[in-house]
């Protein structure tokens, strides 16, 4: 019967086709302006390593004390980075499975293609464990070793994109990069590896690319390579002058993140941490009880606000116009299925039962609905480029349709549809036969 | 094949209470020719959808062809309407934009024939009313009488045991209801069981038997003498 159910609606269709352009319409513009936002929503809103968010964790630690306030730290007073002392606090411990600090930084690249200008690469300074604790890809080569980290070694991973403009794409393992006038040797190329948001450190770009050139934090930290992103000293927090005044001061700006396998492991991170700090106190560099903690990638996510404010207005905004074009494609709708009362009439007298007739009309709503979100998906499309050209590029990566999208939009405008059309059906279902027939 | 036994159907408001059947009691035995007549508002249609399932009644029994109908849920009478009973209408109610095949393959898709049966049911029910060759057409296409023999053949493609007929000749002029006439009397020859609703007395003498609804009740007639099948024969 469902072949039966879905010819009849295709000639229903057909039947009054102005009716049906303007649910299908009212249908397409509902999905188009919802999809819209609920793709970029997704983007922002997704878990950039879903293998590993649980066991992955953002570190933090009060060096600033209670009395005084954080700008943008949170209820805890507790700031999104820490301190260079206590990176190498935390690094030298080694409390966790695998451990990171890290910073945004950069450099001046020099090819050695004399026919490419030198030009800026953003970097990022981190330890050996930042590779295989994040589950980076790599197309050639391999992460450098804690053995480098210690040597504080002149070595780099380079992005796939880099690889190209200044390898052609080769193999560029052992080769060198000239950065900032010293040579780097090539250890290691990156696969296509763009998480969203780029969580590892949501204070610099967070919808950003990651960056295209890594180093080794100890190599970093001897060339005395400058933080590119967020530097927030505070308050009475002034460095003294010069490089060493600025690793020995409190002044945050080093993202730590630690690999925790087990709940068990996450217990005694925790205790390491309140411990570090108690020691910390009774050296005389806190003046407070140990405050730290530990978020994973997900509760970092949502901590941090990966998804800002506006743009749940904006779906919630879009959501209520889908509401509002269903609710337009229902009237339609009933008016369409009303002036086929007679028909469902003749139908139920010659033995369609109820069951039948909300069968036939519901199946007849979905082909709308399929109709609607094929429409609304090239509106999102559409939607989807003029935001492209209006937004920087930064927020540009969250602009794309995959797949998962499409099967939501075809769907949600499906379901959406059959929805609405249960009221219609239901007037249909109701229509007395003898009443009907009689009025013929 | 068909009883109602005191059977009553009363249509109620807040304020009023109004009686369209009342203590109605009718035996329609199988393979009878009934014409119901009377005159209007005097219930026969009303007897027509209770008889057919289309509607409930108040009170009372009826029994279709050995069941209790009292109580069916809307499946179950859905299914006896369907298997057991044709319709056929005076403003013929053909659905517009099917063909004449697809008109009549309607009550068969509802039974769950098979795409042979339904072809060679529709193929045999449009050779029994003369229009084999007007499968693909369209009702707009075709005159009054023929959209009536089209929904004949409607009733009769599920071989139905009851075929139940509201004024079938309402909208036809005389020669095109003549025809019609013919062809219930030829499918009564056949052993269909016929009720026909008429308030047409010339139309009700083609009947084997009448029947009289006043307000709501069947009235005793004086015996008359009866036409069937071309033949005045007394009742």
């Amino acid at each position: 019967m469902l072949n039966y159910y879905f010819t009849l609606a295709l000639r229903s269709l057909k039947r009054n086709i102005v009716l049906t352009v303007l649910m299908i319409a009212a249908i397409g513009v509902g999905i188009g302006a919802s999809m819209t936002t609920l793709t970029v929503f997704r983007a922002m809103a997704g878990d950039p390593i879903p293998n590993k968010s649980r066991q992955l964790f953002a570190v933090q630690i009060d060096n600033w004390g209670p009395k005084r306030g954080i700008v943008g730290g949170d209820e805890q007073n507790l700031a999104e980075q820490i301190s260079y002392p206590d990176a190498i606090g935390f690094m030298t411990a080694r409390a966790a499975h695998r451990q990171a600090a890290m910073y945004a930084t950069g450099f001046a690249l020099t090819p050695a293609n004399p026919d490419l200008r030198p030009f800026q690469v953003q970097a990022r300074a981190a330890y050996a464990d930042f590779f295989p604790m994040f589950e980076v890809p790599f197309r050639y080569g391999a992460p450098w070793t804690q053995a480098d980290d210690e040597a504080h070694a002149d070595v780099v991973v380079i992005g796939h994109d880099l690889n190209d403009k200044v390898f052609g794409g080769s193999n560029s393992v052992g080769k060198t990069l000239n950065l900032d006038g010293h040579a780097y040797r090539v250890v290691g190329v990156l696969e296509r590896w763009e998480p969203i948001p780029k969580f590892y450190d949501l204070n610099n770009d967070k919808y950003g690319k990651p960056e295209e050139a890594f180093i080794p934090f100890t190599r970093a930290i001897d060339q005395q390579l400058s933080s590119w992103g967020n530097f927030n000293c505070g308050g009475d927090t002034i460095p003294a002058p010069g490089w060493e005044g600025r690793l020995r001061s409190e002044c945050i700006w080093i993202q730590f993140w630690a690999e925790l396998p087990s709940a068990a492991d996450v217990e005694r991170y925790r205790a390491f941490l309140n411990n570090y700090a108690a020691d910390q106190r009774r050296l005389g560099r806190f003046h407070w009880a140990p405050n730290t903690q530990i978020r994973d990638a997900k509760e970092w996510l949502g901590h941090e606000h990966a998804v800002s404010t506006e743009v749940r207005i904006l779906l919630l905004v879009s959501f209520s116009f889908l509401v509002v074009c269903l609710l337009n494609a229902m009237g339609l709708m009933l008016a369409k299925i009303m002036g086929r009362a007679g028909d469902i009439g003749v139908r139920r007298a010659l033995g369609a039962s109820r069951r039948a007739i909300y069968s036939q009309c519901l199946i007849e709503a979905a082909v709308v609905g399929l109709a609607g979100g094929l429409l609304g998906l090239a509106l999102t499309a559409l939607g989807l480029l003029g935001l492209r050209s209006l937004l920087s590029d930064e927020v540009n990566r969250l602009t794309y349709l995959n797949i998962s999208d499409i099967a939501i939009a075809v769907t949600l405008s499906v379901v959406a549809t059959v929805l609405a059309g249960l009221y219609p059906t239901w007037r249909a279902a109701q229509v007395q036969p003898a009443w009907q027939l009689k009025a013929q | 094949m068909l009883k109602m036994t005191h059977l009553s159907k009363a249509y109620r408001t807040e304020v009023v209470e109004t009686y369209a059947l009342r203590d109605f009691s009718i035996h329609v035995r199988e393979g009878e020719f009934v014409a119901v007549t009377g005159p209007s508002g005097s219930g026969k249609t009303t007897f027509l959808t209770i008889a057919g399932l289309l509607e409930e009644f108040s009170g009372g029994e009826y029994q279709l062809d050995g069941t209790n109908v009292r109580g069916l849920n809307d499946n179950h009478r859905s299914r006896l309407r369907n298997e057991k009973i044709g319709f056929i209408f005076q403003a013929f109610n053909l659905i517009p934009d099917l063909n004449v095949q697809d008109n009549i393959e309607v009550p068969l898709r509802y039974r769950g024939f098979d795409g042979a049966e339904r072809r060679r049911r529709i193929q045999d029910s449009l050779a029994r009313v003369g229009l084999s060759a007007r499968g693909r057409h369209y009702p707009a296409e075709l005159s009054g009488g023929q959209q009536q023999r089209v929904a004949i053949a409607r009733a009769l493609a599920g071989s139905p045991r009851l075929l139940l007929a509201d004024e079938p000749t309402g909208n036809l002029d005389t020669q095109m209801a003549r025809g019609v006439l013919d062809l219930l009397e030829e499918l009564h020859r056949d052993g269909s069981t016929i009720v026909m609703v008429t308030h047409d007395p010339e139309l009700a003498v083609r009947a084997q038997r009448e029947v009289h609804i006043v307000d709501g009740q069947v009235v005793d007639l004086a015996p008359q003498p009866r036409l069937v099948a071309g033949n005045h024969v007394n009742p």
